[in-house]
């Protein structure tokens, strides 16, 4: 009986005091990580809506949305969309303008794509002109229809974007997350804001 | 202790070459493989683990005669994972683009068998100064192997080192250097060097 109650006077002992030392870790680098993340969130959002100066973010059916304004006028709007890539999740941030017409930017935020191929998605090092040609072609696509991806041709169309070579997989997936979550936001946009003011 | 004590020195080298937790014992790969990606990744995957390893080490060695035989790994695992915590907030605050680029590798370092090996095998039955000894021991060993493995990775596949291009524009990079076999491939070439090695010097 006295050996047992030892072992959990110990643990308890043990436990007590790493939970009260995190807590007090927690209060130190909390708000450093809270900044750390804030200005990877407004260094997204500039990405896919360069003309912005502030934002308001807005909750519809626990998906934020950033509404960005350049003073006071909007300037679009942007959310983070989420889908299976070639090997997990790609998170993405995008940009459409306020009229739900045209994508404005795209920018990967979080991928585990193959390295040298489907991250070309971000930045293409082989192509020295230009090593963001791959996110480039999504600014200007019209979202009324889903977009399509072309092999080894030019993407003319407006809905139309070029497959990296080599990562055609990541590059369909690109495609089919950004246009799913564009229908979603445009149907949501429809409903609960657009739908209000009428 | 009936055993006689080894010299403290020993307990020092055995872990940066003798003992050495990567080369020789195999201890901890999943993070050797996993983020040896570049040079920079596997020096913070090394001193985030060097950080949890010694401080876990210390305070086992200090607990060694409180903790009961029947809890013990449950109090080692606990004490391990505050220090883990730790460092991985500390990196998230301080240092958050090495934070990104670890991901859960960093929490993940709880689980590697290395520090609780020591923990078990060592600091519970050792004084502090010799603990603390082992630790930065095994600790500059994981360190400079993680380093190594991933500068090599780096040189053959992105063409630089710590970030700083080495060649000019004719380097084609091995694509598989960063991939998982690249790892695989030399790591195996680096524990054969350390056999051939050691062989010779008996």
């Amino acid at each position: 009986m006295k050996k047992s109650l030892n072992i959990v006077l110990v643990l308890t002992l043990i436990t007590a005091f790493s939970g009260a030392f995190l807590a007090y870790w927690d209060r130190h680098t909390g708000p450093f990580i809270a900044e750390n993340k804030r200005i990877e969130l407004e260094k997204a959002i500039a990405s896919v809506l360069p003309t912005h100066d502030a934002y308001t973010t807005r909750l519809i059916d626990r998906r934020t949305y950033y509404i960005a304004t350049n003073k006071g006028e909007p300037v679009g709007t942007c959310f983070r969309v989420l889908g299976p890539g070639f090997q997990g999740n790609i998170a993405i941030m995008v940009g459409v303008k306020p009229d739900l017409t045209e994508i404005t930017g795209i920018k990967t935020l979080e991928q585990i794509e193959t390295p040298g191929l489907g991250t070309k998605i971000i930045t293409d090092p082989a192509n020295k002109e230009d090593p963001r040609w791959f996110p480039k072609q999504f600014v200007g696509l019209v979202i009324d229809k889903a977009i399509t991806v072309l092999k080894n041709k030019k993407a003319v169309g407006p809905h139309q974007i070029t497959a990296i070579t080599g990562a055609t997989i990541t590059s369909k997936a690109v495609a089919k997350i950004i246009s799913k979550g564009v229908s979603k936001y445009r149907q949501e946009w429809e409903e609960h804001v657009l739908g209000k003011e009428d | 202790m009936a055993k006689k004590a080894n010299p403290i020195g020993y307990e020092f080298n055995k872990g940066v070459w003798g003992e050495n937790p990567v080369l020789a014992a195999l201890l901890g790969l999943c993070p050797v493989l996993a983020v040896t990606n570049t040079a920079e990744n596997g020096l913070a995957m090394g001193l985030a683990t060097s950080f949890v390893l010694i401080s876990s080490s210390f305070m086992v060695s200090i607990l060694r005669k409180v903790i009961p035989k029947q809890v013990r790994i449950a109090g080692y695992i606990v004490i391990i994972a505050t220090f883990v915590t730790m460092a991985d907030r500390f990196l998230a605050a301080y240092f958050f683009e090495i934070s990104k680029s670890l991901g859960p590798y960093i929490p993940l370092i709880v689980v590697n068998c290395l520090i609780l090996g020591r923990q078990e095998a060592f600091a519970s039955k050792n004084s502090i100064f010799r603990s603390l000894v082992d630790a930065i021991g095994m600790a500059v060993g994981f360190t400079w192997v993680l380093v190594i493995l991933g500068g090599i990775r780096e040189i053959f596949g992105s063409g630089s080192l710590f970030n700083i291009a080495l060649f000019g524009d004719w380097f084609e990079p091995w694509m598989v250097m960063i991939l998982p076999p690249g790892a695989f491939f030399t790591l195996g070439l680096m524990i054969a060097a350390y056999k051939l090695t050691n062989m010779k010097g008996a």
